[in-house]
């Protein structure tokens, strides 16, 4: 029999012991030929919101799917709350799933689609009436119990399909690009409700998503994917600032990729030569040695930009003269394009501070070594 | 004068096909109130003289209960075996598929008359007479492509996620089916009871082969009273059928909007 609705309590019970909900052991998906999922270890902590990120066809879908139970593993255990799940089938799981285009019974009216899972667990009339009624208003609509979907906004609609998932206090909410059929204000509206209600809830929260931003903004970690393969997985911040490799760097924000060589130590930082024969000083590691071969990687927020005039002083080290190409103004932030004088091109994205530069004009620009990534370099 | 463009020209023209395709039926209609014997027009009256008479007719009588009886169970049966084969069509994978779908649509292909007869050998061939049973049969297999063709159609159009949310949710699948897919299949299963029972209360050509004198049905018994002679009576029994084949899609079409409106 489920408790009643009692966030709180819930929570507390966790608490006890800080467990795993769900856990992926050597799982590997293939459909005919193609190979969705390669061997894959993970792990989905107890409260957490978890969202696995990578561009389509990573595998981060058939992943979520086959924790639902709507695939099955070609190969590897999946185990929810240390119980393996392998062959139970999904209705048994009592798993709460949001989809991509909210997936309400267009044929019954809000209550039915909400009340909809507690049919199946034997909840009494009353208490149904009223887990419904709280449902709704944990996601601000409340009332609308006698209308039917398709008299919903998309947003609504969204909210109604959260509603039907935690009215039967799931073990485990999926989502699956819930956001990605809203406009974008809707978007971020949605993002922040859905946060509130998983932190709220205390429900663990596997969150499948394309969008960075999702995932940055309300994560406690992220997966992130690419062909099948799991390529690095930590908090948003983690994430984001040490990249592992040139694909993350990518996928996260926008980034200047240089290839160069290292020089060696000198003081603090590590000297690199770039392809176009610039120095520029990373922060010092022992893990590259001289003549090795890496890759730069400077997220183009972190470059400063400074007039090119007398009485301005600009750092002696990673500071380079050059020429704004090409500009585009973004409201709050202007995207810059400038070429040096051997002929690289960086990408700077600054805040509008006075006046943005002009096509044109001559530039410093400047990047604090703390902000250059090394990185192997790949074939 | 309005300038005559070719698509008054072509709105002319489908005038005049609907002109040919009705006229007949219309006159049959008009002829059925016609009092004389041999009717020619200008009428000469107005009457339900044939009505009447039909309404004592007792083979006709009999051949209508017939009729509606079989067509009201080729709909039930048709639909109650389509719906199924529908569904393993368009949600599963299962070797031959393909084949087995194509050959559950043959009998739209195949002339009725090959397929009167082909049933005919293969009901020899088990030794058993003919009946009702038999007729019944038959127009199962008649009707069938209509049901699989109409309820596929309509199963294609129902995401996948609907059933899985509902999975998710902690219905099993026959609960889905019930709760979920069939409330939102119900339009295509009423178009494929109407296609069945239209077509199996029409149909004269393969139930030609299969009825026996007890399950006569009303296109056959027209069928039979045309070769003996030109009776009045076959213009009312023409009327009434023609009005019962057009009013019973309205009124279903009607309810289901009624219905859907709650």
């Amino acid at each position: 029999m489920p408790k009643s609705f009692q966030p709180g309590e819930r929570r507390a019970l966790e608490k006890e012991s800080k467990s795993l909900a769900v856990e992926l052991k050597g799982v590997y998906k293939r459909f005919d030929k193609v190979v969705a999922v390669e061997k894959m270890d993970l792990e989905f902590e107890e409260g957490t919101l978890v969202t696995l990120l990578g561009p389509s066809g990573c595998g981060k879908t058939t992943i979520l799917r086959m924790i639902a139970g709507l695939e099955s593993p070609t190969e590897g255990d999946i185990f929810i709350q240390g119980k393996r799940v392998n062959d139970t089938p999904i209705h048994k799981r009592n798993l709460g799933m949001i989809f991509q285009n909210y997936a309400l019974f267009p044929h019954k009216t809000i209550f039915d689609n909400v009340a909809f899972g507690l049919k199946y667990r034997s909840v009494p009339r009353q208490e149904t009436r009223d887990r419904v009624k709280r449902a709704l208003e944990m996601v601000r609509l409340p009332g609308v119990e006698d209308r039917m979907p398709s008299q919903l906004s998309g947003g609504q609609q969204q909210r109604i399909a959260l509603a039907r998932a935690i009215v039967i206090e799931p073990v485990v909410l999926l989502m699956d690009e819930p956001l990605s059929a809203l406009d974008e204000n809707l978007r971020e509206e949605m993002r922040m409700e859905v946060d509130n209600l998983q932190q709220l809830l205390g429900v663990t929260t596997i969150f499948v998503t394309h969008d960075q931003r999702e995932a940055l903004s309300m994560s406690d970690r992220i997966v992130v994917m690419k062909d099948g393969r799991k390529q690095q997985e930590g908090g948003p911040e983690d994430v984001y600032n040490n990249p592992v490799n040139h694909f993350v760097a990518d996928f996260l924000g926008h980034s200047n990729f240089i290839n160069g060589e290292v020089l060696g130590r000198e003081g603090e930082y590590t000297k690199v030569r770039v392809e176009d024969g610039n120095e520029i000083y990373a922060p010092g590691s022992e893990a590259w040695k001289p003549g090795e071969p890496v890759e730069l990687v400077v997220r183009a927020q972190k470059f400063d930009l400074l007039p090119d005039k007398e009485d301005v002083t600009a750092p002696e080290i990673n500071t380079f003269k050059g020429i704004v190409k090409d500009r585009s103004y973004m409201g709050g932030e202007v995207s810059y394009f400038v070429e040096l004088a051997n002929g690289t091109v960086l990408h700077a994205i600054s805040m509008v501070s006075l006046k943005p530069y002009r096509r044109g004009e001559t530039v410093l620009i400047h990047v604090p070594p703390r902000h250059c990534g090394l990185l192997k370099r790949e074939n | 004068m309005p300038r005559i463009s070719g698509w008054s020209l072509i709105r002319l023209y489908t005038i005049l096909v609907y002109v040919w395709m009705f006229t007949p039926i219309v006159a049959v209609i008009i002829l059925s109130f016609n009092p004389q014997q041999f009717g020619s027009f200008p009428m000469e009256g107005f009457s339900f003289r044939w009505y009447v008479k039909l309404a004592h007719n007792d083979t006709i009588l009999n051949a209508f209960k017939n009729s509606l009886v079989l067509g009201s169970l080729t709909a039930v049966v048709t639909t109650a075996v389509g719906i199924p084969a529908a569904m393993a069509f368009v949600r599963y994978e299962f070797p031959g598929k393909n084949t087995l779908n194509t050959l559950l649509l043959t009998p739209i292909m195949i002339p009725e008359v090959v397929l009167g007869v082909a049933l005919l050998l293969f009901i020899r061939w088990l030794q058993q007479p003919k009946s009702f049973a038999l007729l019944l049969i038959g127009h199962v297999v008649l009707t069938l492509p209509y049901v699989l063709l109409v309820v596929q159609a309509r199963l294609v159009g129902i995401k996948r996620v609907y059933e899985e949310a509902a999975l998710s949710l902690g219905a099993n699948p026959f609960q889905t089916f019930k709760e979920v897919t069939l409330p939102l299949l119900a339009p295509a299963i009423l178009a494929g009871m109407l296609f069945s029972f239209t077509i199996s209360f029409d149909d004269v050509t393969a139930t030609l082969f299969w009825a026996t004198a007890r399950s006569q049905t009303v296109p056959v018994k027209i069928f039979g009273m045309l070769r003996n002679s030109i009776s009045p009576e076959i213009n009312a029994l023409g009327a009434v059928m023609i009005l019962l084949t057009i009013s019973i899609p309205l009124v279903a079409g009607y309810l289901s909007r009624r219905f859907r409106r709650g």
